[in-house]
């Protein structure tokens, strides 16, 4: 079968209509063959769980057992930084581009704060006709819309500025992004029943964990797409993504969705808070810092197969993985299986909404030697993903925050995957 | 279709105030209670860089080190030199030739940000347990510590945001990119 295969690019990558031929159940993701070896004696019968009934139903669903483990993977806790830190999206063990409420990354900087909706306040003040303040209660009566969006802290991946490529994970070392279906009133009605006076330019928007975290967003972006987000995936958001409420700012730097939203003041200037100025901006080579870097890069990343993993042996694999852009949609996603010489088109398995996750996929022949697998997504304003090295090129080495280069997994002739530059 | 003149006027007029009232109907939710500025005076805590939402009160770094030494030096030590790199407040230079140590000193652009982060979010372990009077203090303290302002100097609204710090042109805004 392998001779026949239509190859599209170089070392192994094959025409996406290939799945579509041999169809996906002989294709399974880092599997290199059917899971059923040939035998001839293979007889089906019915399994025992088809003769008996099951449990019944339950109040709070869970995963089945047979999923192993699939879990968030958080930091070590600092004593000097009480509640602070990340955990990170288990990306090599999902699929689609919605990602469960209970694996949304998080990014907390003074802890989840145990807020009762009854006695949380939401204030608009400020440069405005008549500063307001808002219920829980009154916000659920709000016309809402319901948007899907990706969200990404400005941290996520910035372990690829390092000089040396760490031994990391799709998870560990990207696992600060995330997506879902996100459900509130659109900020702009708010805004029009303060009234904006003609002055305002800016609004700071602050949380009410024990950090009262703040950041400012320029006005035009406030009344553009910008939601007061009070459900994820259809359920009341979840306490570590805000609860009761948060602001969403989509396709921009995480740390700028609030959580926790409790008030909106609208402002001439931007405030220059803390996780403005100090934190969240990028020094470049020249010492110069970029500061307000709002829309997340056009990016994407293979998620299987990916850094830990192995390929047990030769054969046809699903390269399959994700890509984002907080300047629009997704256009196109190109996978190369020799470190970037040539590129293929992969498949678009998902809507290409505006500024949410796509999922793609290509099938692969590993045939047994050195590959190192690659990613670039192109988007609707035709922003193409850059090379690691032409992104440190314009950035240079001391810059942390913001990067969107192209992420290499190494594959070894024994089949182990490892993060690698190249 | 024919109509007389003062007819057409009415219908024109009638639709009008129909197309009114379709429109207010679709924005009759309206459930803000009315505040006054007055009233949010001690939950408002954003302190511009233009010196709007600065409280009143004064603080002095000499006045400061004794609140700094009783409430921040477990974590910043008593110098402000810190316990580890995160917590290190004073020293760095962004010219230096390995990667720049960035602290209060050598990077944050304003000094509102020392005043408005510590009102906010310090002592990490009990995070707006300072007086306002506190706050000015320990801002004093930590800017003193960087050779920014003197032991004497008596901070307060107006002298805060005459502070011009040393990295003040070292930011790139790229706040128009989007």
């Amino acid at each position: 079968m392998s001779d026949k295969l239509d190859r599209v690019a170089g070392n192994g990558l094959i025409n996406r209509r290939h799945l579509l031929k041999v169809g996906l159940g002989g294709l399974g993701s880092a599997l290199a063959t059917n899971a059923l070896s040939a035998d001839a004696g293979l007889k089906l019968k019915i399994p025992q769980w088809s003769q008996q009934p099951g449990p019944g139903t339950s109040a709070y669903g869970s995963p089945s057992p047979f999923t192993g483990q699939i879990q968030r993977m958080a930091g070590t806790p600092d004593p000097l930084y009480p509640g602070g830190g990340a955990s990170r999206s288990p990306l090599q063990h999902l699929q689609g581009t919605i990602t469960p409420n209970s694996l949304h990354f998080e990014r907390h900087h003074s802890g989840v704060p145990a807020i009762d909706p009854a006695q949380h306040k939401l204030v608009i003040n400020g440069l405005v006709n008549q500063p307001l303040v808002f219920s829980y209660e009154d916000l659920l009566k709000y016309p809402m819309v319901s948007k899907t969006y990706f969200l990404e802290c400005s941290g996520n991946s910035g372990t690829l500025f390092g000089d040396t490529p760490v031994d990391g994970s799709a998870q560990s070392m990207h696992g600060l992004v995330s997506c879902a279906q996100w459900t509130g009133i659109l900020l702009s009605t708010l805004l029009d029943e303060a009234g904006i006076k003609a002055q305002a330019k800016w609004i700071a928007a602050v949380g009410a964990d024990g950090a009262s975290m703040g950041r400012s967003i320029p006005l035009d972006k406030a009344l553009d797409d910008v939601l007061i987000a009070l459900y994820q995936n259809g359920e009341p958001i979840r306490p570590e993504q805000g609860y009761p409420m948060r602001l969403f700012v989509p396709g921009w730097e995480g740390n700028i969705s609030v959580k926790w939203l409790t008030q909106l003041k609208l402002t001439r200037q931007a405030s220059q808070f803390r996780d403005e100025t100090s934190k969240y901006t990028d020094t470049m080579a020249d010492r110069r810092s970029l500061q307000f870097t709002f829309p997340m890069g056009a990016k994407s990343l293979i998620t299987s197969p990916s850094g830990q993993m192995s390929l047990p042996q030769k054969g046809v694999y699903k390269v399959t993985g994700i890509a984002w852009s907080g300047a629009g949609s997704i256009k196109k996603v190109e996978v190369s299986a020799d470190g970037g010489r040539s590129w293929a088109d992969a498949i678009i398995e998902s809507p290409q909404a505006d500024k949410a996750l796509v999922r793609f996929s290509i099938p692969w022949q590993w045939n047994g030697s050195s590959a190192v697998l690659q990613s670039r997504a192109t988007d609707s304003a035709g922003n193409i993903q850059p090379s690691r090295d032409a992104l440190l090129a314009e950035r240079g080495l001391i810059s942390f925050y913001h990067y969107h280069g192209v992420q290499s997994w190494g594959i070894s002739p024994a089949g182990e995957i490892k993060n690698v530059y190249a | 279709m024919y109509m007389p003149k003062a007819f057409k006027f009415v219908f024109l007029l009638v639709s009008a105030v129909f197309l009114l009232l379709s429109n207010s109907q679709a924005q009759t939710v309206k459930l803000g209670q009315a505040i006054s500025e007055s009233q949010l005076i001690d939950f408002d805590l954003v302190a511009g860089p233009d010196g709007s939402g600065l409280p009143p009160g004064s603080g002095t770094a000499k006045t400061g080190k004794a609140v700094f030494e009783l409430k921040c030096a477990a974590c910043h030590a008593a110098n402000g030199e810190g316990v580890s790199g995160n917590t290190r407040l004073v020293g760095g230079d962004m010219h230096s030739e390995s990667s720049p140590l960035r602290t209060v000193g050598s990077y944050w652009p304003h000094a509102s940000t020392v005043f408005d982060f510590i009102r906010r979010a310090m002592p990490a372990n009990a995070p707006k347990s300072l007086s306002n009077e506190e706050v000015y203090q320990v801002t004093a303290y930590v800017l003193f510590l960087n050779n920014i302002i003197e032991e004497k100097t008596i901070l307060n609204k107006e002298s805060l945001t005459q502070i011009q710090m040393p990295n003040k042109d070292g930011f790139v805004d790229l706040s128009h990119l989007h």
